[in-house]
Order: structure tokens, then C-alpha cells, then sequence
């Protein structure tokens, strides 16, 4: 069977590979793109650790196929920072230390960025149900939640 | 593996059936690609239908509304006259997953996964919604309810597949609700479901009722005798109990790890009179 050769946006520019029908995005992107921030944990939509933003929608990559991306826009942990400027999520993550091992975290402030872009003021109930399907087994979740909260905090106070 | 994305409801149609039976259909792909990478399944092709127009978006239609096949959690969530008219039917939608399946996962997927423990099902089945299913002799409309037949089984026969689901036009003081349990509080299938759709007239006495039950059966089940026990009253305390018995007796559910057959028959009950009296009071406001 030949390869699909995929036209895309990642990241916002313009990035093509050649995939197989039955390959996910997140084999693709880490793969073939080389863009290994994005994680593989469970493969099977419940871990969140593949997270990334397809047409502006917070979806597991490990859900999408490779093909599907044809024509769209995929934004990755990769395009997060603006350069050597983290984003605020980042940055307070680091400062507040809301990681350990460090494996769901991009896919966690994907997740928290993609909240905090339609809503700078949610409830902490908002967060934690927003952020339940990032599984996290360091952390105990709090210093996450607590460091989304504080980054809307600054957010709104900028 | 093929991959095909066609552009029209009838390339659709032909591929499906040139692969008898041999095809899948993909719409938000939150149980095909489990089931794929799991090797439960393997299609010779993959036809994936989000290219197709009539399988988009969310319109008003003759008082109701027409909801496109692919159209996922998110965006009915996102649909404040449709949150408006059926806030049940929604929020079983909404249960489904994670914020990142919500984002994917569509409702005629969750009907034609046929999962007996479907959130999105029951709560349509009550609406009396229906579905457009497209096949090599045409189109027709079919009850949302026939779709199921048994856990991971469905009604479509080969090159058939649902195009969209229509909500009917709906009165006044009319609303619905649906409920579940799960073990945690979220992230969980659950181990019942109760989905109460009715309507009031203008004394707030109940005319007609829907009570859907799931996850206590190999499909849903309608419970004629706890909707009669609604109706003719005001949804007062004495029905609602009623309704619960009703809805109580009727629940077959199994015993599994996640919930014995005695507490599920007794939730059955408590979800579907509770599901009841939030229909009920959304329809008095």
C-alpha cells in the first residue's frame, strides 16, 4: 500500500511526511516530524499524554490518524514558548514545580493552555474536570491545579 | 489498510458496500482507532466521513434540529439553542470522555459503538429522535432507538451509515435530563444511566413521558410503566416514587466488578425519578 503524503501545518508552518493509513498523528509527529514532546503513554485516549490541539480543538493525538491532519492545523508542546520565552503555563510550572518525572507535562499544559485560552477565570472544580483526562502519577495533581489557577490569576492581572 | 475520504454521502455509500462488510467508518475515531490498535478489528478500509457536508454541523430543522454524524461533544456543547431545547441529550453527550475525547467523539458514534452503557444514547432515545441512514437504495429515517441491537451491535446493514440525527420540534414547558453513576466522578463508564425526557401543560401537570434506562441491559431499555407514572400528575413526590419503582423493576442489569446486580436495580430507580424531577423542573422554568 502506498504512503499517503500529507500537506500540513504544524506549529504554524507548513510541514509534509509520508505516513500509512493505519499510523496516528502521534506516531507521525514524533516519528516521522520529529517532534518528541509530545508523549505516547496508554495509546488509547485515556492518558492525555499525547495531547495537541488539531483546528484549534484540545484532542489525544494518539486518537488521530496521520492522514486526518491533511489541510490542518496541529499545534504541538514545541510551539508553546515563543522563542526562548516561555509561555506563562511554563514558567510556572517550573517555578512552582508542578511536575516530577516530567512525562505528562506537555501534554498537561497543552491541555491547561487550551482552558485558559477561552477562560482566564475557571473555578478550580473547572480545571480539575477540564484537566481529568491528563493523568499525572507523580504529582498528586495539586501543585498542577495550583499552578493553572495562579497562571490564570496572572493572566488576569496583566 | 486503505484510507478513503469521500466527499458525497453516495461515494460514501459505494465504497462501504464494494468493501462488504469489510469497511469501517470513521467519524471521530475515539472507538475505531482503540479497537484498531487493539486488533479487534481489522478493515480492509477505513472511509472517513468528516469531508462530507451533510455529515457537518448543527441547523435548526423544521422547529428541531438536524445534528451532522461527525459533529462532536464540543461542539453540541458549544450550541446554546441546542443546550436550550435538549439540555439532557446534551449533557449524555457531554459525560462521554475527556475534555480531549469531547473534542472527537461524536454522538452517532457512541449510538453505533452500541456500548450497552452508552451516556449518549438513552437520553436521545427519550428525545424520540431519529437518524438519517444512508445505504445503496437510498436514504431513509430511522428511530435512534432501532440502531442498537446488542453490546457492539448495530442495525446497519452493508454500505449503510448514519448521516445525521434529527431532534423533533418540541413544545413549551417541555425539557429533559439525563443522569448516571460511576464509581469516580469522572473518566468512567458508567453502571447506570437514566435519560427522562417530558413534557408539561400549562398547570404543570405531566402529558407526556420518556424514561430510558442503560447499562442495565444488553440495549437500553424503555420503561413504559414508569413514564405512565408520571403522567396525569404535577411530578410531585408520590410520582416520582412511582417512577423509580417502576424503573427499578424493570432493570436487568449483571453483576461485574464495578456494581452488583442489587445496587444497580436500586440506582436504576433513583436515577430515572431524580433524571425526572430535573426534566421537570427545567420544563417549569
Amino acid at each position: 500500500m502506498a504512503k499517503h503524503h500529507i500537506t500540513t501545518t504544524i506549529n504554524g508552518e507548513e510541514a509534509e511526511y509520508l505516513c500509512e493509513p493505519q499510523e496516528t498523528l502521534l506516531d507521525v509527529l514524533r516519528d516521522q516530524v520529529g517532534l518528541t514532546g509530545t508523549k505516547e503513554g496508554c495509546s488509547s485516549g485515556d492518558c492525555g499524554a499525547c495531547s495537541v490541539m488539531l483546528d484549534g480543538r484540545l484532542v489525544c493525538s494518539c486518537l488521530v490518524l496521520g492522514v486526518e491532519a491533511a489541510g490542518k492545523a496541529v499545534e504541538t508542546i514545541e510551539g508553546m514558548a515563543d522563542g526562548e520565552n516561555l509561555h506563562p503555563l511554563q514558567q510556572k510550572f517550573l517555578e512552582e514545580a508542578a511536575l516530577q518525572c516530567g512525562f505528562c507535562t506537555p501534554g498537561v499544559l497543552v491541555a491547561a493552555k487550551a482552558l485558559l485560552d477561552t477562560n482566564n477565570n475557571p473555578t478550580e472544580t473547572e480545571v480539575r474536570y477540564w484537566l481529568a483526562g491528563n493523568l499525572c502519577r507523580c504529582t498528586g495533581y495539586d501543585k498542577i491545579i495550583r499552578a493553572v489557577m495562579d497562571t490564570a490569576a496572572d493572566m488576569r492581572g496583566a | 489498510m486503505r484510507y478513503e475520504a469521500p466527499g458525497s454521502v453516495d461515494e460514501a455509500v459505494k465504497l462501504l458496500a464494494d468493501a462488504n462488510g469489510a469497511a469501517r467508518v470513521l467519524a471521530g475515531g475515539t472507538d475505531l482507532l482503540v479497537q484498531l490498535r487493539a486488533g479487534m478489528i481489522s478493515p480492509e478500509v477505513v472511509i472517513n466521513i468528516k469531508d462530507i457536508s451533510e455529515t457537518k454541523g448543527i441547523t435548526a430543522d423544521g422547529g428541531g434540529f438536524c445534528i451532522g454524524a461527525t459533529v462532536s461533544g464540543a461542539e453540541m456543547g458549544e450550541h446554546a439553542a441546542l443546550v436550550a431545547a435538549w439540555p439532557g441529550v446534551v449533557e449524555g453527550v457531554e459525560l462521554i470522555g475527556s475534555t480531549q475525547i469531547q473534542g472527537r467523539a461524536t454522538m452517532v458514534g457512541n449510538l453505533c459503538n452500541a456500548s450497552p452503557a452508552a451516556d449518549g444514547v438513552p437520553a436521545l432515545i427519550a428525545a424520540g429522535a431519529t437518524c438519517t441512514v444512508a445505504g445503496p437504495n437510498g436514504q431513509r429515517e430511522v428511530p435512534v432507538a432501532d440502531i442498537p441491537t446488542g453490546p457492539g451491535k448495530n442495525s446497519l446493514a452493508n454500505g449503510e451509515f448514519i448521516v445525521n440525527v434529527k431532534l423533533p420540534a418540541r413544545p413549551g414547558n417541555a425539557s429533559d435530563a439525563y443522569l448516571r453513576m460511576i464509581p469516580r466522578t469522572e473518566m468512567d463508564i458508567a453502571i447506570v444511566g437514566a435519560g427522562v425526557n417530558l413534557v408539561l401543560d400549562d398547570s404543570g401537570t405531566c402529558t407526556e413521558a420518556s424514561v430510558i434506562l442503560g447499562a442495565v441491559g444488553p440495549k437500553t431499555i424503555t420503561v413504559d410503566a414508569a413514564a405512565a407514572a408520571l403522567v396525569g400528575t404535577k411530578v410531585d413526590e408520590a410520582a416520582l416514587a412511582a417512577c423509580a419503582a417502576a424503573a427499578s423493576a424493570a432493570a436487568t442489569p449483571i453483576d461485574d466488578k464495578r456494581g452488583t446486580v442489587v445496587y444497580r436495580t436500586k440506582v436504576s430507580g433513583v436515577l430515572a425519578s431524580r433524571a425526572a424531577a430535573i426534566a421537570a423542573e427545567r420544563a417549569r422554568s
